[in-house]
């Protein structure tokens, strides 16, 4: 085996960067922001006094957090051209591209998770505070627009971030899909050069630091929004 | 929506020489037990042992299992695995590297699959060790040095005896997690479960057959991992410590 080089990080960085990189935060910031709205859904249906309501949450968030990403990730690969031509009226199953395959994918996985953290911070809201906003004569919409949920996010800004960092490292596993996310790309140019070693470490020292700086960020911030009662 | 459903495929022989589909779908089930109990293993003692290390009274021993803590669980696990598979063997001397490789198919891949979610998971554990013993009274350990014990005896005979009690229950979510991240072990080729679904998908075109079986026997095992957990949080419980059963209500 020759020595390592790597200069192929320096003579790729651009690709790895702008196709790669870019490729995953993208991802990323869908996901969840479509998680946090659809996780948000869930979790009001969860609380929701409407039995079939939270009963259909709640199944559909157990069943998700029991099974693999990367299970998930096939199913909704396979599933949502079928589901895409019954919505459409289509007979044939309709062709979705990779990249929205798995923002579809990864959205409607994080929503499980994030409905759980919303719930939670639902939760942590003294049960004071909604009976005020009902005896002010708000409605159920304004009692949770208003009041609730805005309480409920302060509290749980600090885990819905440290999800979101998770997300970005599950972003990797598109990697099943052949897409050609960070990962994807540091493989990419390591098999056409013969420089997997190279191309790996780079890539497992790339994500450590996005990531470690960003939690390290995420408990600074926990620090400043955390109320002090 | 027009799918030919066909739930006998798993009864059709399967092209890769355990039988039928069926075969496929079992033999998948016992790599994913025997990935994630060891990984398990291994993980439960490296935390521990990390987990411990963070609450010594030593700035540098801190230091180190912080260290750990902080890489294994900033680098995605797909990413670890591909270290331990493709990168170590070549940074290892040239012979060991070469020994590495040549180990069987599946124990290739096995091998370093385990490790990586081994150590993967072993900083998350190491954190739930570290804030259940953080959450103990101080008097606890007080007591211990009052009462003449050494460090090492405090930790085995008061302090891990309570914290791991305390733990109980995100470590089953961790156990939990094991079982399902042992799936990434099939990007370096290990067929467990998902990847015996995603074989029978590819030979038989059964998609949604496979994924739901799949998807049956990830949420048994769950079951199984939860009960399991909850019948031992209930051996374990000291009588007349509620709080200490997690779960009892």
């Amino acid at each position: 085996m020759d020595g390592l080089d790597f200069g192929v990080v320096a003579r790729n960085l651009r690709y790895l960067l702008s196709e790669g990189l870019v490729f995953s935060l993208t991802l990323t910031a869908l996901a969840a922001a479509g998680g946090a709205a659809l996780g948000t859904v869930l979790a009001l249906m969860r609380l929701s006094s409407q039995r079939w309501l939270s009963v259909a949450a709640a199944a559909y968030v157990n069943l998700i957090r029991a099974v693999p990403l990367l299970l998930v990730i096939f199913w909704f690969y396979f599933l949502v051209p079928y589901v895409g031509a019954w919505a459409l009226g289509r007979n044939e199953p309709i062709k979705v591209g990779a990249f929205w395959s798995s923002v579809i994918t990864f959205t409607m996985f994080e929503a499980a998770y994030f409905a759980e953290i919303v719930r939670a911070g639902i939760r942590s809201v003294p049960p004071g505070q909604t009976q005020a906003g009902y005896a002010l004569g708000m409605r159920y919409r304004q009692v949770m627009a208003l009041v609730v949920l805005p309480q409920a996010l302060r509290n749980m800004l600090p885990v819905l971030l440290s999800q979101t960092i998770v997300l970005f490292q599950d972003t990797s596993l598109v990697y099943v899909l052949s897409i050609t996310d960070f990962l994807g790309a540091a493989t990419k140019i390591g098999q056409r050069d013969g420089r997997l070693v190279e191309m790996y470490v780079f890539a497992a020292i790339a994500y450590f630091l996005i990531c470690y700086a960003l939690s390290w960020q995420v408990r600074r911030l926990q620090s400043r929004v955390a109320i002090v009662r | 929506m027009n799918y030919p459903w066909n739930w006998a495929v798993f009864l059709q022989p399967s092209p890769d020489g355990t039988g039928t589909y069926l075969g496929t779908l079992v033999s998948g089930l016992a790599w994913t037990v025997m990935v994630a109990l060891s990984a398990w293993a291994l993980a439960l003692v490296l935390g521990i042992i990390v987990g411990v290390a963070r609450t010594l009274p030593n700035r540098s021993i801190v230091r180190l299992a912080t260290a750990w803590v902080d890489v294994f669980r900033n680098v995605p696990l797909l990413v670890q695995i591909f270290l331990w598979y493709f990168v170590v063997p070549e940074l290892l001397p040239a012979s060991m590297g070469t020994a590495l490789k040549q180990i069987q198919p599946p124990w290739g891949a096995f091998l370093p699959a385990t490790l990586g979610l081994a150590l993967f998971t072993s900083a998350r554990v190491a954190e739930q060790v570290r804030a259940g013993i953080q959450s103990l009274a101080r008097g606890q350990q007080q007591a211990a040095t009052a009462l003449g014990m050494t460090l090492p005896q405090t930790y085995r005979f008061v302090l891990l005896p309570m914290a791991l009690r305390i733990i109980m229950p995100p470590l089953t979510s961790e156990f939990l997690n094991a079982v399902k991240n042992s799936s990434v072990a099939l990007t370096v080729g290990l067929v467990e479960v998902t990847a015996a679904a995603r074989a029978i998908q590819e030979y038989s075109f059964q998609v949604f057959e496979a994924f739901t079986a799949a998807t049956i026997i990830y949420v048994v095992l769950n079951l199984a991992v939860v009960l399991l957990m909850r019948r031992l949080e209930k051996r374990l419980a000291v009588p007349g410590l509620a709080w200490a059963a997690g779960a009892g209500h």
